[in-house]
């Protein structure tokens, strides 16, 4: 059984002029140990899935339907205590994107990781928690003297560090990366990338990572989605994605990242700009752009089907080629 | 043949720390941020020159400084081999013509309130000289080159209505207007969806075949510069380190630090294993930039006392390729030459 399981998962935002579908029908799996990409431009839905996830969704997002099992249990179906207590930082914790305003100015980081441990895990003393405090910053690289600091005497990367080491506080199994190295410079990104990475294979953690960014997801994933307007549009092993790229978007987002020892080529984009879900296209959601556009693109909606070997494409160019 | 467009010699912005009234009672000593701190390079005709590195290391500031818009501290700017360094205003005002920008966020540097017409046009009435009917084709030809087509389709818009991609055109837009020679480009892409940073890149490099303008190119990502810059600088707190080919950069780095920004690249390709020599730490403080060469805080080649003590020179080791490290020996010449600065 897969550690976590998200089937059909549909999250709609309301809003004045309608509702949002930034998430629309997905399902994937993530096993123990897997770190699994999601990919997608900005507004396809990827972070509203890891918020939906933790159910910390904005007040006026909501999941309308599916189901997320995780070690078998339903969160959707979970009470809001529930959560809390059994499955948010115990089960599956958040790095997000912004490690700089993720930490509040006038608390000391340490009291603030302190705080979150003892916020879900009643029973320990502060002194337990500091001890525990103290291991974290060690395996995350920050000197452990450091935790009687406030945020603005730590750089960057270090805040970046202390919210990967509040997110392992409770030994979660479950880990979600939203975008974490975006706000970083490149060489302390790349830092904080092999950071978890690291992590990922001496706790044995499970991880999703959100980028909009491939050639991370290559390094630090094993299987990916990518993502378009709310729906997955090809979802495999990362290497068959990599080096056999099915979806046409998959393709055009290949093309706008070429590899810094490539042979020096034009890049390509894809024309057009991403879809507004509040009326997003019919059918193939991807049909506008897609240079291979057919009519039945613009009248039946491609179903994720698995083409061979656990790689699924939802392309209705593809589905006829087999 | 080559022409040079731009050309600065041992260019160099400091900002003076603001201390307070009481800071400046308790130490007499003013404090600076040394965002540029002596650089030279030259940027030929129809070339783009790209400047990278991280964020503080002084790349936005230099193209800030060259179109003159804050002033340089010391130093030269040659524009066409006429000196603009201490230009004023109204003498400066023909050369704004020639030297324009494209900034960073598409969303903030358009005007919500004008036209996409009024927005291009609007360097021609400053610069004047132009009837209604020519501003006119001026601007329709304009948008035509920046592949917004029709014109007339745009020309009465507003910048909400279009996309990033297509607002970033009208900013490119807007510096061609005036038939500039020289482009700063301030990380023009870094805004946009990744889907569409390559249409003005592209643009980009069109522009510059078709018209000849020379570009710099501000960027923190090496991957992009490899694909659109002819040559390239690597600046760190407020120096060169290295500059030349692109190619030579990425191939032949000879820099530490270009090494570690190329080897913090990330690859598109899952069988790739990236270099774990990662460097360690993070940009120091501009205001108190370490003594000798500035990177050997976190060098992982720190060959000595030299490195802490003496500034390394730029200097020339293969045609166009020059980098500023003791590695590569020439340390008695700049030892020589640092004491005499």
């Amino acid at each position: 059984m897969p550690l976590l399981e998200v089937k059909n998962l549909k999250t709609y935002f309301r809003v004045k002029r309608g509702s949002v579908k930034a998430v629309d029908n997905v399902s994937f799996e993530v096993e123990k140990g897997e770190a699994m990409g999601l990919v997608g431009e900005s507004g396809c839905g990827k972070t509203t899935i890891a918020l939906s996830i933790l159910r910390i969704l904005p007040s006026n997002g909501k999941i309308l339907g599916g189901n997320i099992l995780f070690r078998g249990t339903d969160l959707v179906k979970l009470t809001e205590d529930e959560m809390r207590t059994n499955v948010r930082w115990k089960g599956i914790s958040i790095v997000f994107q912004g490690a700089m305003n993720a930490l509040n100015p006038v608390y000391k980081v340490g009291e603030q990781i302190i705080e979150s441990i003892r916020l879900h895990e009643e029973y320990v003393t502060k002194e337990q928690a500091d001890e525990r405090v103290e291991k974290l910053f060690e395996l995350v690289g920050v000197d452990p003297s450091r935790r009687d600091n406030y945020p603005h005497e730590f750089s960057g990367g270090m805040r970046q560090r202390a919210m990967i080491a509040m997110a392992l506080s409770c030994n979660p199994e479950l880990l979600i990366g939203d975008e974490p190295g975006t706000a970083l410079d490149v060489i302390v990104a790349a830092q904080v990338l092999k950071l978890m990475n690291d992590l990922r294979m001496k706790l044995n953690l499970s991880m999703i990572m959100i980028s909009h960014d491939l050639s991370i997801i290559a390094e630090t994933c094993q299987k990916t989605a990518i993502m378009y307007g709310g729906k997955i549009g090809e979802y495999a092993d990362i290497t068959k994605v990599f080096k056999e790229p099915l979806h046409p978007y998959t393709q055009g987002l290949m093309g706008a990242f070429p590899g810094i020892r490539a042979e020096k080529t034009r890049m390509s984009s894809i024309p057009g700009s991403p879809p507004d879900l509040l009326s997003p296209p019919p059918a193939c959601r991807f049909h506008p752009r897609c240079k291979y556009a057919m009519d039945i693109c613009r009248t039946k909606e491609p179903e994720l089907v698995d083409v061979g070997k656990k790689h699924y494409v939802a392309c209705h160019l593809v589905h006829q080629r087999i | 043949m080559v022409e040079t467009t731009v050309r600065v010699e041992d260019l160099k912005k400091w900002f003076p720390v603001r201390m307070g009234f009481f800071g400046s009672l308790v130490s007499r000593k003013e404090l600076f941020v040394h965002a540029v701190d002596g650089i030279s390079f030259e940027v030929q005709k129809g070339e783009i020159f790209g400047l990278a590195g991280e964020s503080g290391s002084g790349k936005t500031t230099t193209g800030r400084v060259i179109l003159r818009l804050t002033n340089p501290t010391s130093g030269k700017i040659l524009f066409k081999d006429k000196d603009i360094t201490r230009l004023r205003d109204r003498q400066l005002k023909p050369f704004r013509q020639k030297m324009q920008m494209v900034f960073q966020d598409p969303y903030e540097s358009l005007n919500p309130r004008m036209t996409i017409f009024d927005i291009v046009a609007e360097p021609l009435r400053i610069h004047g000289g132009l009837s209604p009917k020519e501003t006119e084709d001026k601007v329709h030809k304009t948008l035509d080159n920046v592949e917004l087509t029709p014109p007339e389709e745009f020309t009465t818009r507003y910048p909400h209505e279009l996309s990033g991609g297509q607002r970033q055109r009208v900013g490119v837009a807007r510096a061609l207007t005036l038939e500039p020679e020289f482009i700063v480009a301030d990380e023009p892409v870094s805004m946009l969806d990744v889907s569409i940073r390559a249409e003005v890149l592209n643009l980009m490099v069109d522009l510059r075949e078709k018209m000849q303008v020379a570009f710099l190119y501000i960027t923190h990502d090496l991957a992009v510069a490899r694909h659109t810059c002819d040559k390239v600088a690597i600046m760190y707190l407020g120096k060169i380190m290295e500059k030349g080919p692109i190619e030579k950069l990425i191939f032949e780095p000879l820099h530490p630090y270009t090494q570690a920004l190329i080897a913090a690249v990330p690859v598109p390709d899952p069988s790739s294993k990236r270099i774990d020599a990662m460097i360690k730490g993070e940009i120091p403080s501009p205001v108190n930039p370490p003594s000798g060469c500035r990177f050997h805080t976190r060098c992982q080649c720190y060959i000595g006392d030299i490195c802490r003590t003496v500034e390394p020179l730029l200097v020339e080791t293969a045609k166009d390729h020059c980098v500023a490290c003791h590695l590569y020996g020439n340390s008695k010449e700049s030892a020589a030459k640092a004491g005499g600065d």
